[in-house]
């Protein structure tokens, strides 16, 4: 059997081979620490590093004096929360941020409420957006930071990050935007966004896995606290050795991505218009998440009356995502999809279909028909989708729980 | 995710699929589980005058566990009495088909498939009839 077609790419992207090339030689050839001032071997390896700052930088329109290395968003996430926490400490205890975000803001700012601070947890639409009231309502005078996804990770969805921005510059709340889903997919300038802390992936961006970064504003001066110590590298605010093969991979993917973004994504987008054309012909398919304000790589469709895990089973030739997590003990589906007011039964048939680089026109056709007949499958099965047909309404049923 | 090569065999060739009609003579028919639970199994058996389970079908709404337990108990209630259905356990269909511990709940449920098709049919047969009935209104 041929591997199964990859359609989970805002799960991870494969390493762009030109990527790759370029990061090959900083393994062995030269192998560098960067932080070493004292020989060639150290200064080859800080000039490539500087390089891939600026290369990342021009991606995002920041200064590469505002770019700090990690291990990835989750890292950036931590430090930028918990860092800013700890820094600002004495102005508040307050932090606002949404149901929807990653589970490295979510976990994290539940860490912080347990040492003391209080946190503001907001409902988004039936569409997956913030209601910009209902932030700027949540601001308040103790409030130290905001934290905003760009893009969300299960939906696509695309928070207005400049209107968000503009409310906490108003009020003087820091602004930390995860952007690890935005990346090369939504153009942006942080020259002119106004946002003071920024979470970056280099492998959603076809970079590899281990490496991102942490856009931290200059203009204003935004201060932090470092969470991890020892030798004082990305000055103070990240201390450990720089993997200097990672971060020119990451440099020459959001290089490419600077490069590539707009036929990419228009290409990304007739696609994604031929799945949904091709599968809304099934019926009581549903779009999760707003359309408009969504990233052409995202499509989220809920298959009434069809259980997502058997579906995914069912497409044993299709890598994607289901918002069913039926494997868990607790049988909760995705938490993304309840805070947009999805029922459980919707909840349970989603999948996340997401198209990347190196998708073709022929995988998604094979995709719409491995899909439709596992779905038709299934709802041969479905007493849901029998009691659909006859003309019961599910909603009125009364559900022996269990 | 791995599954047993006994649920992805009921999964890829589901056993006694359909349904009776719930009026015909003889049927119990037993609904359990909840959408919003992710799982709904509808199991219904035709009882013989000699009180004999002639044959049974079902449908599933669920994970490939739910969908193999249930079509596994069809094949297991038929030429099986009242009472022999009834004493089908739920580890004994967990074992068959190898589930994991975070998908035991889906022969828990199957089991619960029986007693309520059971009970259904008894109640329907003015037959004793036990107080836990679990069937979609």
């Amino acid at each position: 059997m041929n591997r199964p077609i990859y359609l989970d790419y805002a799960a991870t992207t494969p390493v762009d081979p030109r990527v790759v090339s370029k990061m090959l030689p900083w393994l062995f050839d030269n192998f560098g620490n960067p932080a070493s001032r004292s020989h060639a071997y150290g200064w080859a390896a800080e000039e490539v590093v500087e390089l891939a700052r600026e290369q990342v930088a021009a991606l995002v329109g920041a200064d590469p004096r505002e770019i700090v290395w990690t291990s990835g968003a989750t890292e950036s996430n931590n430090l930028a929360i918990k860092g800013t926490m700890q820094f600002h400490g004495g102005r508040g205890k307050h932090v606002v941020t949404v149901r929807t975000e990653h589970k490295s803001v979510l976990d994290t700012v539940r860490e912080l409420e347990r040492s003391g601070c209080e946190v503001t947890l907001l409902d988004v639409k039936e569409n997956g957006l913030l209601d910009i009231d209902a932030f700027r309502d949540a601001l308040r005078p103790d409030t130290v930071l905001a934290s905003v996804m760009f893009v969300n990770n299960e939906t696509g969805v695309i928070q207005d990050i400049g209107a968000l921005g503009a409310i906490c510059r108003d009020k003087g709340v820091l602004f930390h935007v995860d952007a690890a889903q935005a990346s090369g997919k939504v153009a942006f300038d942080l020259d002119s966004l106004p946002v003071d802390l920024m979470s970056l992936s280099a492998h959603k961006t076809y970079g590899p896995k281990g490496i991102g970064a942490l856009y931290v504003c200059r203009k204003p001066r935004v201060r932090i606290d470092a969470i991890i110590h020892g030798g004082g590298h990305e000055r103070g605010m990240r201390s450990g050795t720089l993997p200097t093969h990672q971060i020119v991979g990451m440099g020459e993917a959001y290089w490419l991505a600077r490069e590539n973004m707009g036929a990419e994504n228009e290409r990304i987008r007739m696609l994604r218009d031929r799945l949904l054309d091709g599968l809304m012909s099934l019926d009581q398919v549903f779009v999760n998440g707003d359309m408009e304000r969504r990233v052409p790589h995202n499509l989220n469709l809920s298959f009434n009356f069809v259980e997502g895990e058997s579906l995914l089973m069912g497409m044993k030739d299709i890598a994607v995502s289901s918002g069913s997590a039926c494997t868990s003990a607790s049988l909760e589906p995705s938490y993304v999809l309840r805070a947009m007011g999805r029922s459980d039964e919707l909840a349970h048939s989603s999948i996340r279909f997401s198209i990347g680089r190196f998708t073709t026109a022929q995988e998604i056709d094979a995709v719409i028909a491995s899909v439709s007949s596992a779905v038709r499958k299934l709802r041969e099965l479905s007493p849901l989708w029998d009691m659909h047909s006859a003309g019961i309404d599910l909603s009125t049923v009364q559900w022996a729980s269990h | 995710m791995a599954y047993s090569d006994k649920v992805l065999d009921h999964y890829d060739n589901p056993r006694n699929v359909g349904s009776y009609g719930a009026e015909e003579d003889g049927v119990g028919t037993g609904m359990v589980g909840a959408p919003a639970c992710g799982d709904v199994m509808r199991l219904q058996i035709k009882v013989g005058a000699d009180g004999i389970i002639e044959d049974a079908k079902f449908k599933t709404y669920g994970c490939g566990s739910a969908i193999a337990s249930s079509s596994l108990v069809t094949e297991w209630v038929k030429g099986k009495t009242l009472d022999e259905a009834l004493a089908i356990k739920n580890t004994e269909i967990a074992e068959e088909l190898a589930l994991p511990p975070v998908k035991i709940h889906c022969s828990i449920l199957a089991e619960d498939a029986i007693k309520a098709a059971v009970a259904d049919y008894r109640s329907k047969q003015g037959l004793d009839t036990p107080t836990e009935t679990a069937e979609a209104a």
